[in-house]
């Protein structure tokens, strides 16, 4: 009988990617890769992905699944409109980074001449806009919607604020393309971002794939299902919560340092664990993505060492300054440069270990204990992962890196920190294979054997070196 | 849409207790009360910073502000909140203070004048009874809707 398959892709910003999965025996038949060519054709790309796969296997089985994923074209891009910079703005903004989007603006309270100029010239595949509590402030919510709907702004608007002034903003954005979702906070201090971030996904595979020209690749891939990031966290709210038949890891995290961003993905609901400690600021989403704009291995290297501090990078790699300087000026100048010197591996060691470091740092909660007429007060902000018992790395960096523990440990907490809530004693898996956006792709037409795929293949680092040493001696 | 331009049922009430005080019973107790009376309560409880009563009612669009501080470092906190309020947009907001505003044995007289030129509507002694927060809820929002029709008219 022939076996089952499913082909999962990546329509990536500078590969084509494919993974081939056996899913009766959960397991990875081949992998694939062919450039990025969404620019002209992406069948031009596809195709020559196609055949590398081919070459593996010998000959391309009739795949029952054939799924995809997207950051081509410039990924995802959201321009996020809120009211209170902290409140509905903020909300907005999880919802889309939420939704894995590239956020390119987020703006707050009126938007003026110069805030709609600014938009335009971003060119956002879509505007979440967002403003009032359900039954608050409408005024601004229809300020925006009015000033959106006079402007030239070709792309879909999703309207994700005060249920009350939707009928009267419906009417101001006359004429574009505008889906009505529940409010990002319907009540004060309430986090509601599962609406918003499912329309989101909605227009994305109706609209969006088509725009920029995605959806030409359907000759060879049945449907365009999400960006790439969403599949890649849905791989890990998989893997944290399990099936019907079959219990996933737990509370979990996934720490993505990439080219151009690092991402951080929590599926854990953060709740304090320091005793009697007060959370403040708004709630947090059980399922959260942050993502470090400013810490991307290839395109913002520069920004790593500048944030970390050059010195220290310099200490961590043990070179020189003035190396570290000269090194990290190549690389602005070539991004798509391997590591080849020791040097260039020590460099990349370091930006790597300075990027997840700061990344899981932003990503996770403080707590501070603050000095009232009454005694101290523990408040924490954000999300408390201390006690977070997996965490997964993923990415070209990490999977490729000889010893991937030696950067992953830079994420855990730090005791001349007490403050930062990072997590103290994990487990650490490696996506090796680069598997959870496939297993994201995949849950969602067969969650089961998704979930059993990435169980198998994501290796404990520390099984892995026992084994190696077993092997060899 | 002005603030008060809605049935007094149908007003929306900003509550906290501000600064770094964690006394928040009362304050709870008056949140309940007001929902009862059919006001719409956004509760902030306890140690919460003055910007934050201000965003919350921009974000809900409420009337009223309620701030409660107990720990005697009300005066200290409290500066500014009015500001804060015009700043954000909300000059016709109407602002309530009460608990044990200052630390020490001051004439309640004195206490009151501080938190009125401060840009406090109204400022409730120790020992306020419920009931007369809200009379004085109702007399001022039907005051503030007379003020926002004579303005319209």
């Amino acid at each position: 009988m022939p076996t089952t398959t499913a082909l999962l892709i990546d329509f990536g910003s500078t590969y084509t990617k494919l993974r081939a999965i056996d899913l009766d025996r959960r397991a990875v038949l081949a992998s694939g890769q062919g450039p990025s060519t969404v620019a002209t054709d992406i069948n031009v790309g596809m195709r020559l992905a196609l055949e590398d796969l081919g070459r593996w296997m010998g000959s391309l089985p009739r795949f029952k699944y054939r799924l995809g994923s997207s950051s081509a074209a410039g990924g995802l891009r959201i321009v996020t409109v809120g009211l209170v910079r902290e409140l509905t703005a903020e909300a907005a903004r999880r919802a889309a980074l939420g939704a894995g989007a590239k956020l390119v603006g987020t703006f707050a309270y009126r938007l003026t001449a110069a805030d709609l100029e600014r938009i335009g010239a971003l060119a956002p595949d879509l505007v979440l806009l967002a403003g009032g509590t359900d039954g608050g402030n409408s005024e601004v919510i229809l300020h925006n919607a009015r000033a959106l709907g006079a402007s030239a702004l070709g792309c879909p608007i999703v309207y994700g604020g005060n249920r009350a002034a939707w009928d009267e903003a419906k009417v101001l954005l006359a004429g574009k393309a505008v889906i009505c979702t529940e409010n990002v906070m319907p009540e004060f201090n309430v986090l509601n971002i599962e609406p918003a971030r499912a329309a989101i996904r909605d227009l994305f595979i109706r609209r969006i794939v088509h725009a920029k020209g995605i959806d030409r690749a359907s000759g060879e891939c049945d449907a365009v299902l999400m960006p790439t990031p969403a599949a890649v966290m849905e791989g890990a709210r998989l893997l944290a919560d399990g099936c019907a038949s079959v219990p996933g890891l737990g509370e979990l995290v996934v720490i993505d340092p990439g080219g151009a961003t690092t991402d951080v993905h929590s599926i854990a609901s953060g709740a304090a664990t320091t005793a009697g400690a007060v959370e403040r600021g708004l709630p947090e989403p059980r399922v959260k993505r942050t993502v470090e704009g400013d810490l991307g291995m290839r395109h913002n290297a520069a920004t790593i060492a500048e944030v970390a501090g050059v010195d220290n990078v310099a200490d961590d790699a043990r070179l020189p300054a003035q190396t570290v300087e000269r090194l990290i000026g190549e690389l602005a100048r070539d991004v798509g440069r391997l590591p080849s010197t020791p040097e260039e591996h020590a460099l990349d060691r370091s930006l790597a270990r300075a990027a997840l470091r700061l990344a899981m740092k932003r990503h996770c909660g403080t707590v501070e204990t603050v000095y009232s007429a009454l005694g101290p007060i523990n408040v924490q902000t954000g999300k408390d992962l201390s006690g977070i018992q997996v965490v997964i790395g993923t990415g070209g960096v990490i999977a490729h890196s000889a010893a991937p523990l030696d950067l992953l440990e830079t994420v855990l907490a730090n005791p001349a920190e007490p403050e930062s809530l990072r997590p103290r004693a994990p487990r650490f898996l490696i996506d090796r294979q680069y598997l959870l956006y496939a297993c994201g792709l995949l849950g969602q037409a067969e969650p089961q054997a998704a979930l059993e795929l990435a169980l198998k293949y994501l290796g404990d680092p520390l099984a892995e070196v026992t084994h190696e040493r077993a092997v060899g001696g | 849409m002005s603030p008060v331009a809605q049935p007094n049922g149908a007003a929306t009430v900003v509550t906290g207790v501000i600064g770094s005080d964690t006394h928040i019973v009362g304050n709870r107790i008056l949140s309940m009360a007001l929902e009862k009376a059919g006001y719409k309560v956004v509760a902030l409880g306890a140690l919460t910073p003055a910007a934050e009563f201000v965003k919350a009612a921009v974000e809900t669009n409420a009337d009223v502000i309620l701030v409660s501080s107990l720990y005697g470092q009300g005066e200290l906190d409290c500066r500014g909140f009015r500001e804060l309020c015009i700043e954000a947009g909300l000059e016709d907001i109407l602002l309530y203070v009460g608990g044990n505003l200052i630390v020490g044995k001051h004439r309640w007289e004195m206490v009151e004048r501080i938190f009125l030129d401060m840009g406090f509507d109204r400022a409730a002694a120790p020992g306020t009874r419920v009931e007369t927060v809200l009379e004085w809820l109702t007399r001022d929002l039907a005051a503030g809707r007379r003020r926002a029709t004579e303005a319209a008219g």
